[in-house]
C-alpha cells in the first residue's frame, strides 16, 4: 500500500518534472513546481510510515510549508506582478525536441542508478534515487535554455527538490538540524534570487537574462571593432 | 571554544556596521572583527602545527592541519580585503550618508562569516550548507555596482553555482547512504573515511563525480567555468580577492576532503579522473588568458588555471606532490588576493579595467604600476615568488614519481600561461602611456594592503617558516592519497 502510493507520488513527480521544461508563463511554471513540491512532502510522509523513520514527518511538513506556501508567496512578493504573465516568445529549443531530450536524461538516470540500487536489498530507493537524479538533471535543462529569470529560478528550486526526493529514500535519518537547515537554505535562495530578479527589472528593463550577453570575450571583436572604427574617423580626419 | 569564535567576530562585525554611527564606523568594525578572527586563526594554525588537533565540539566542530591552512588563508585575505575595502569603497562609493558603504561592510561580514564556517565544520550536510551560503552571501557583493554587467555577472554567478550545488547535493546524500549502509558512523569526514573501505566503490565513484562536477562548477572548473571570469570582473576589488583567492580555495577544500575517502576503494580510479579534470582547467585557461582583454578576466581566468594544477596536482598523487599541493594552494590564495588588489589600485588610478586602455601605469602612478607588475611576475610564476616555489614542487616530484605525461603537459600549460600573462601585463605596465592625465594617488589604506599582502607573497618563494611546513605537511597528508 506504502509503497505504491509512493510509486504514484513518484510517477507524478516524475510528470511534474518533465512540465517545467515546456516555456510556460512563469506563474504556470510556479505551479507546476508546487504540485512537484508537494509530491516531494507526499514521498517523505509515506516513507515515515514505511521506514519507521519518524524525522521524515518533520521533512514533509517543513517541505510542504516551506516549497509549497512559502516560496510562492516570497516569489511573488519580490517579483512584480507583470513578470508572471509573461510568455516566452522564443523558445530556444522547441517543444518536441525538448522532450525528447528529456527522455533521455530519464534513461541515463535510470542507467546511473541502476548499479547503486542494485547492490541493497529491495526498498524505496529502488523508486526514489532513479527518479530523483531524473528529477536533477530535468532541473538543470530549463537553466540552460529558458531565457526568462523566474523559470530559471523555478528550475534550481526543482534541482533542489530532485536530490531531496531521492533524498527522503536513502537518507531518512539525516540530522534533524541539517534538514532545518536545508529548509532555511531553499528560503534564502527563492528570496536572493527574487531580489536580484527585481533588481535586474528595474535596472535592465527585462527578465529575459539570455539577452544579458555583454560580458563575453566576444568583446575582443568589440574592441577591435571600435579601434577600427577610430582608426578610420582618424584617417578621414 | 575558541574555533566557536572565529565566524562569530565577522557575524558581530556585521550586526554593528548596520548600527553603528559615523562614516568611518562601519569600515573600522569590518576590520577589527577580520583581524579579531584571523588572530584567533592563526593561534589555531599555530596549536595544529604543533601536532594538537583543535577540537571544539567533537563531531561537529574541529580543526586538523588541512582545515585549518584554509581557515587561516581565509582569515587571512579577509583582514587584507577589508583593509583594502577601508580606501577602495570610500573612493568608489564614497560621500553621500554612507548608506551604500554601510551595506557593502553588512554584505562583506556576513560572506566572510561564511567562508570560515566551510573549515571548521565536520558534518557533511552543514559543510554542504555552507558553501551553498557562501554563494547566497556573496551574490549582492558580486552585483554591487549596479551596472547592467554587473547584475548579469550576478545572475550567471548565483545561477551556475547553485545549480552545481545541487547536483552536488545528491552527492553528499548517496555518500551518506554508503556510510549508514555500512552500519553508521557519524557523518563527519573522518567518520566517512573510516567506513569507506566498505561502501560499494561504484556508490563512492558516482558520489565523489556528483561533488567534483557540482562544487567544481563554483571552484572554477572548466566545463562549468563560464561565471567565473564575468563575477571576478564585476564585483569590487576587495570582494574578488576573497572570491578568487579564498572562496574558490575553501570550495576546492571540501573536493580535496574526499580525496582519501574515495581512494579507499580499489576499483574506481579517482587520481585518473582528478589529473584529467585539473589538466583540462590547466590547459583551457591557459589558452583563454591570451586572448582576455580586461585586466581582471586576466586574473580571474589564472584562478582557474590554478585550482586545475591544484587538482592535477592532489591526483598525481604521492606525499611530495601532496605538499605541492597545499603550498599552491596557501601561494595561489595569497597571490591571487594581492593581484586584484594591484588590479583595483589600476582601476583607481586609471578608472578603466581595459588592458588595451591601461598603459605605462609604472609612469602615471608607480604604486599601482609596480603593484600590478609584482602581481603579474607573482602569479604567472616567476622564480623567487611563493607560486614559483610551489609550482616547481610539484612537477619535481611528478616527474620523481614517473609522471612524465602529465606532468610534462602541465609544464606546457603554465609556461603558456605564464607568457600570456606576462605579455598583458607588460603592456599595461610600461607601453607608452595615453595623454590622459593621472588620477590622484592610492588611499593610504590601499597601499597598507598591498604591502602586507606583499611580503608574504615574495618572502615565502625565498624561504619556508618551519611552523608554516609542519602545518603544510599535516594539510598534505590529509589529500595523500
Amino acid at each position: 500500500m506504502v509503497s505504491s502510493l509512493n510509486d504514484l507520488a513518484g510517477g507524478v513527480f516524475l510528470l511534474t518534472a518533465f512540465g517545467l521544461i515546456v516555456p510556460w508563463q512563469a506563474a504556470q511554471s510556479l505551479r507546476l513546481f508546487v504540485v512537484q513540491s508537494m509530491c516531494l512532502a507526499a514521498s517523505a510522509l509515506l516513507l515515515a510510515s514505511g521506514l519507521g523513520a519518524p524525522d521524515l514527518i518533520a521533512v514533509g511538513a517543513l517541505t510542504l510549508a516551506t516549497k509549497s506556501l512559502l516560496i510562492p508567496w516570497l516569489l511573488r512578493r519580490t517579483v512584480s506582478r507583470e513578470i508572471y504573465t509573461r510568455r516566452e516568445l522564443s523558445p530556444v529549443v522547441n517543444v518536441p525536441s525538448s522532450l525528447l531530450v528529456a527522455l533521455a536524461l530519464v534513461v541515463l538516470s535510470y542507467f546511473v542508478a541502476g548499479p547503486l540500487v542494485a547492490a541493497v536489498p529491495r526498498t524505496f530507493a529502488r523508486v526514489n534515487l532513479p527518479i530523483g537524479l531524473a528529477g536533477l538533471l530535468l532541473g538543470a535543462y530549463p537553466l540552460l535554455v529558458r531565457r526568462e529569470a523566474i523559470p530559471q529560478v523555478i528550475g534550481i528550486l526543482a534541482m533542489e527538490n530532485g536530490a531531496f526526493y531521492a533524498g527522503v529514500a536513502i537518507a531518512p535519518d539525516l540530522p534533524l538540524i541539517a534538514e532545518l537547515a536545508a529548509a532555511f537554505d531553499v528560503l534564502v535562495i527563492a528570496l536572493v534570487l527574487g531580489l536580484l530578479t527585481r533588481t535586474i527589472h528595474e535596472r535592465v528593463g527585462t527578465t529575459d537574462v539570455a539577452s544579458l550577453a555583454t560580458l563575453r570575450e566576444i568583446r575582443v571583436s568589440g574592441a577591435i571593432l571600435r579601434k577600427e572604427s577610430g582608426a578610420r574617423e582618424g584617417a578621414a580626419r | 571554544m575558541i574555533l566557536v569564535a572565529i565566524p562569530l567576530f565577522p557575524l558581530a562585525a556585521s550586526g554593528l556596521s548596520a548600527v553603528l554611527p559615523g562614516r568611518r564606523a562601519a569600515a573600522a568594525t569590518t576590520f577589527v572583527g577580520a583581524l579579531a578572527s584571523l588572530l584567533a586563526s592563526g593561534g589555531v594554525a599555530l596549536r595544529v602545527a604543533r601536532g594538537a588537533p583543535v577540537v571544539a565540539v567533537p563531531g561537529w566542530l574541529a580543526c586538523d592541519g588541512l582545515s585549518a591552512l584554509v581557515l587561516a588563508l581565509i582569515a587571512l585575505v579577509g583582514t587584507a580585503s577589508a583593509l583594502f575595502s577601508w580606501g577602495y569603497i570610500d573612493e568608489r562609493v564614497g560621500g553621500g550618508h554612507g548608506g551604500r558603504e554601510r551595506l557593502y561592510y553588512v554584505n562583506f561580514n556576513l560572506f566572510l562569516f561564511s567562508l570560515l564556517a566551510v573549515p571548521l565544520l565536520l558534518e557533511l550536510a552543514l559543510v554542504w550548507i555552507a558553501v551553498e551560503l557562501t554563494t547566497l552571501l556573496s551574490v549582492f557583493l558580486v552585483s554591487f555596482d549596479n551596472t547592467r554587467e554587473a547584475l548579469e555577472a550576478a545572475w550567471k554567478y548565483v545561477v551556475l553555482t547553485l545549480m552545481g550545488a545541487a547536483i552536488a547535493l545528491l552527492g553528499f546524500l548517496l555518500l551518506y547512504w554508503g556510510l549508514r549502509g555500512t552500519g553508521g558512523g557519524a557523518y563527519t569526514w573522518a567518520g566517512l573515511a573510516a567506513a569507506a573501505p566498505r561502501v560499494s566503490p561504484a556508490l563512492l565513484g558516482t558520489a565523489f563525480l556528483l561533488v567534483l562536477v557540482g562544487f567544481g562548477a563554483k571552484t572554477g572548473l572548466v566545463p562549468l567555468h563560464t561565471w567565473l571570469p564575468d563575477a571576478h570582473s564585476q564585483a569590487p576589488a576587495p570582494v574578488c580577492a576573497l572570491l578568487s583567492g579564498v572562496e574558490t580555495t575553501a570550495v576546492l577544500y571540501t573536493i580535496l576532503r574526499l580525496v582519501p575517502v574515495v581512494a579507499a576503494s580499489a576499483s574506481f580510479r579517482i587520481g585518473a579522473w582528478l589529473v584529467a579534470f585539473g589538466l583540462l582547467s590547466v590547459g583551457v585557461a591557459a589558452f583563454l588568458l591570451i586572448q582576455t582583454t580586461d585586466c581582471k578576466r586576466l586574473f580571474a581566468y589564472s584562478t582557474v588555471e590554478h585550482m586545475g594544477i591544484i587538482l592535477a596536482a592532489v591526483g598525481l598523487g604521492g606525499p611530495l606532490v601532496a605538499y605541492g599541493a597545499a603550498y599552491q594552494i596557501t601561494s595561489h590564495a595569497l597571490t591571487k588576493a594581492f593581484c586584484f588588489f594591484a588590479s583595483g589600485a589600476a582601476l583607481l588610478s586609471t578608472g578603466t579595467r581595459e588592458i588595451d586602455a591601461i598603459r605605462g601605469l609604472i609612469r602615471t602612478s608607480p604604486p599601482a604600476g609596480a603593484a600590478l607588475l609584482l602581481g603579474g611576475l607573482a602569479i604567472a610564476g616567476a622564480p623567487p615568488s611563493a607560486v614559483f616555489l610551489s609550482e616547481f614542487s610539484i612537477l619535481r616530484a611528478g616527474i620523481a614519481g614517473g609522471q612524465f605525461l602529465a606532468v610534462g603537459l602541465l609544464a606546457l600549460f603554465i609556461v603558456v600561461a605564464f607568457v600570456a600573462i606576462m605579455f598583458h601585463v607588460n603592456r599595461m605596465v610600461f607601453g607608452l602611456p595615453g595623454p590622459a592625465a593621472p588620477r590622484a594617488g592610492l588611499p593610504a589604506a590601499c597601499v597598507i594592503a598591498l604591502v602586507a599582502v606583499a611580503v608574504p607573497v615574495v618572502l615565502l618563494g625565498l624561504y619556508t617558516p618551519s611552523v608554516l611546513h609542519a602545518l603544510l605537511q599535516r594539510a598534505a597528508a590529509a589529500v595523500e592519497r
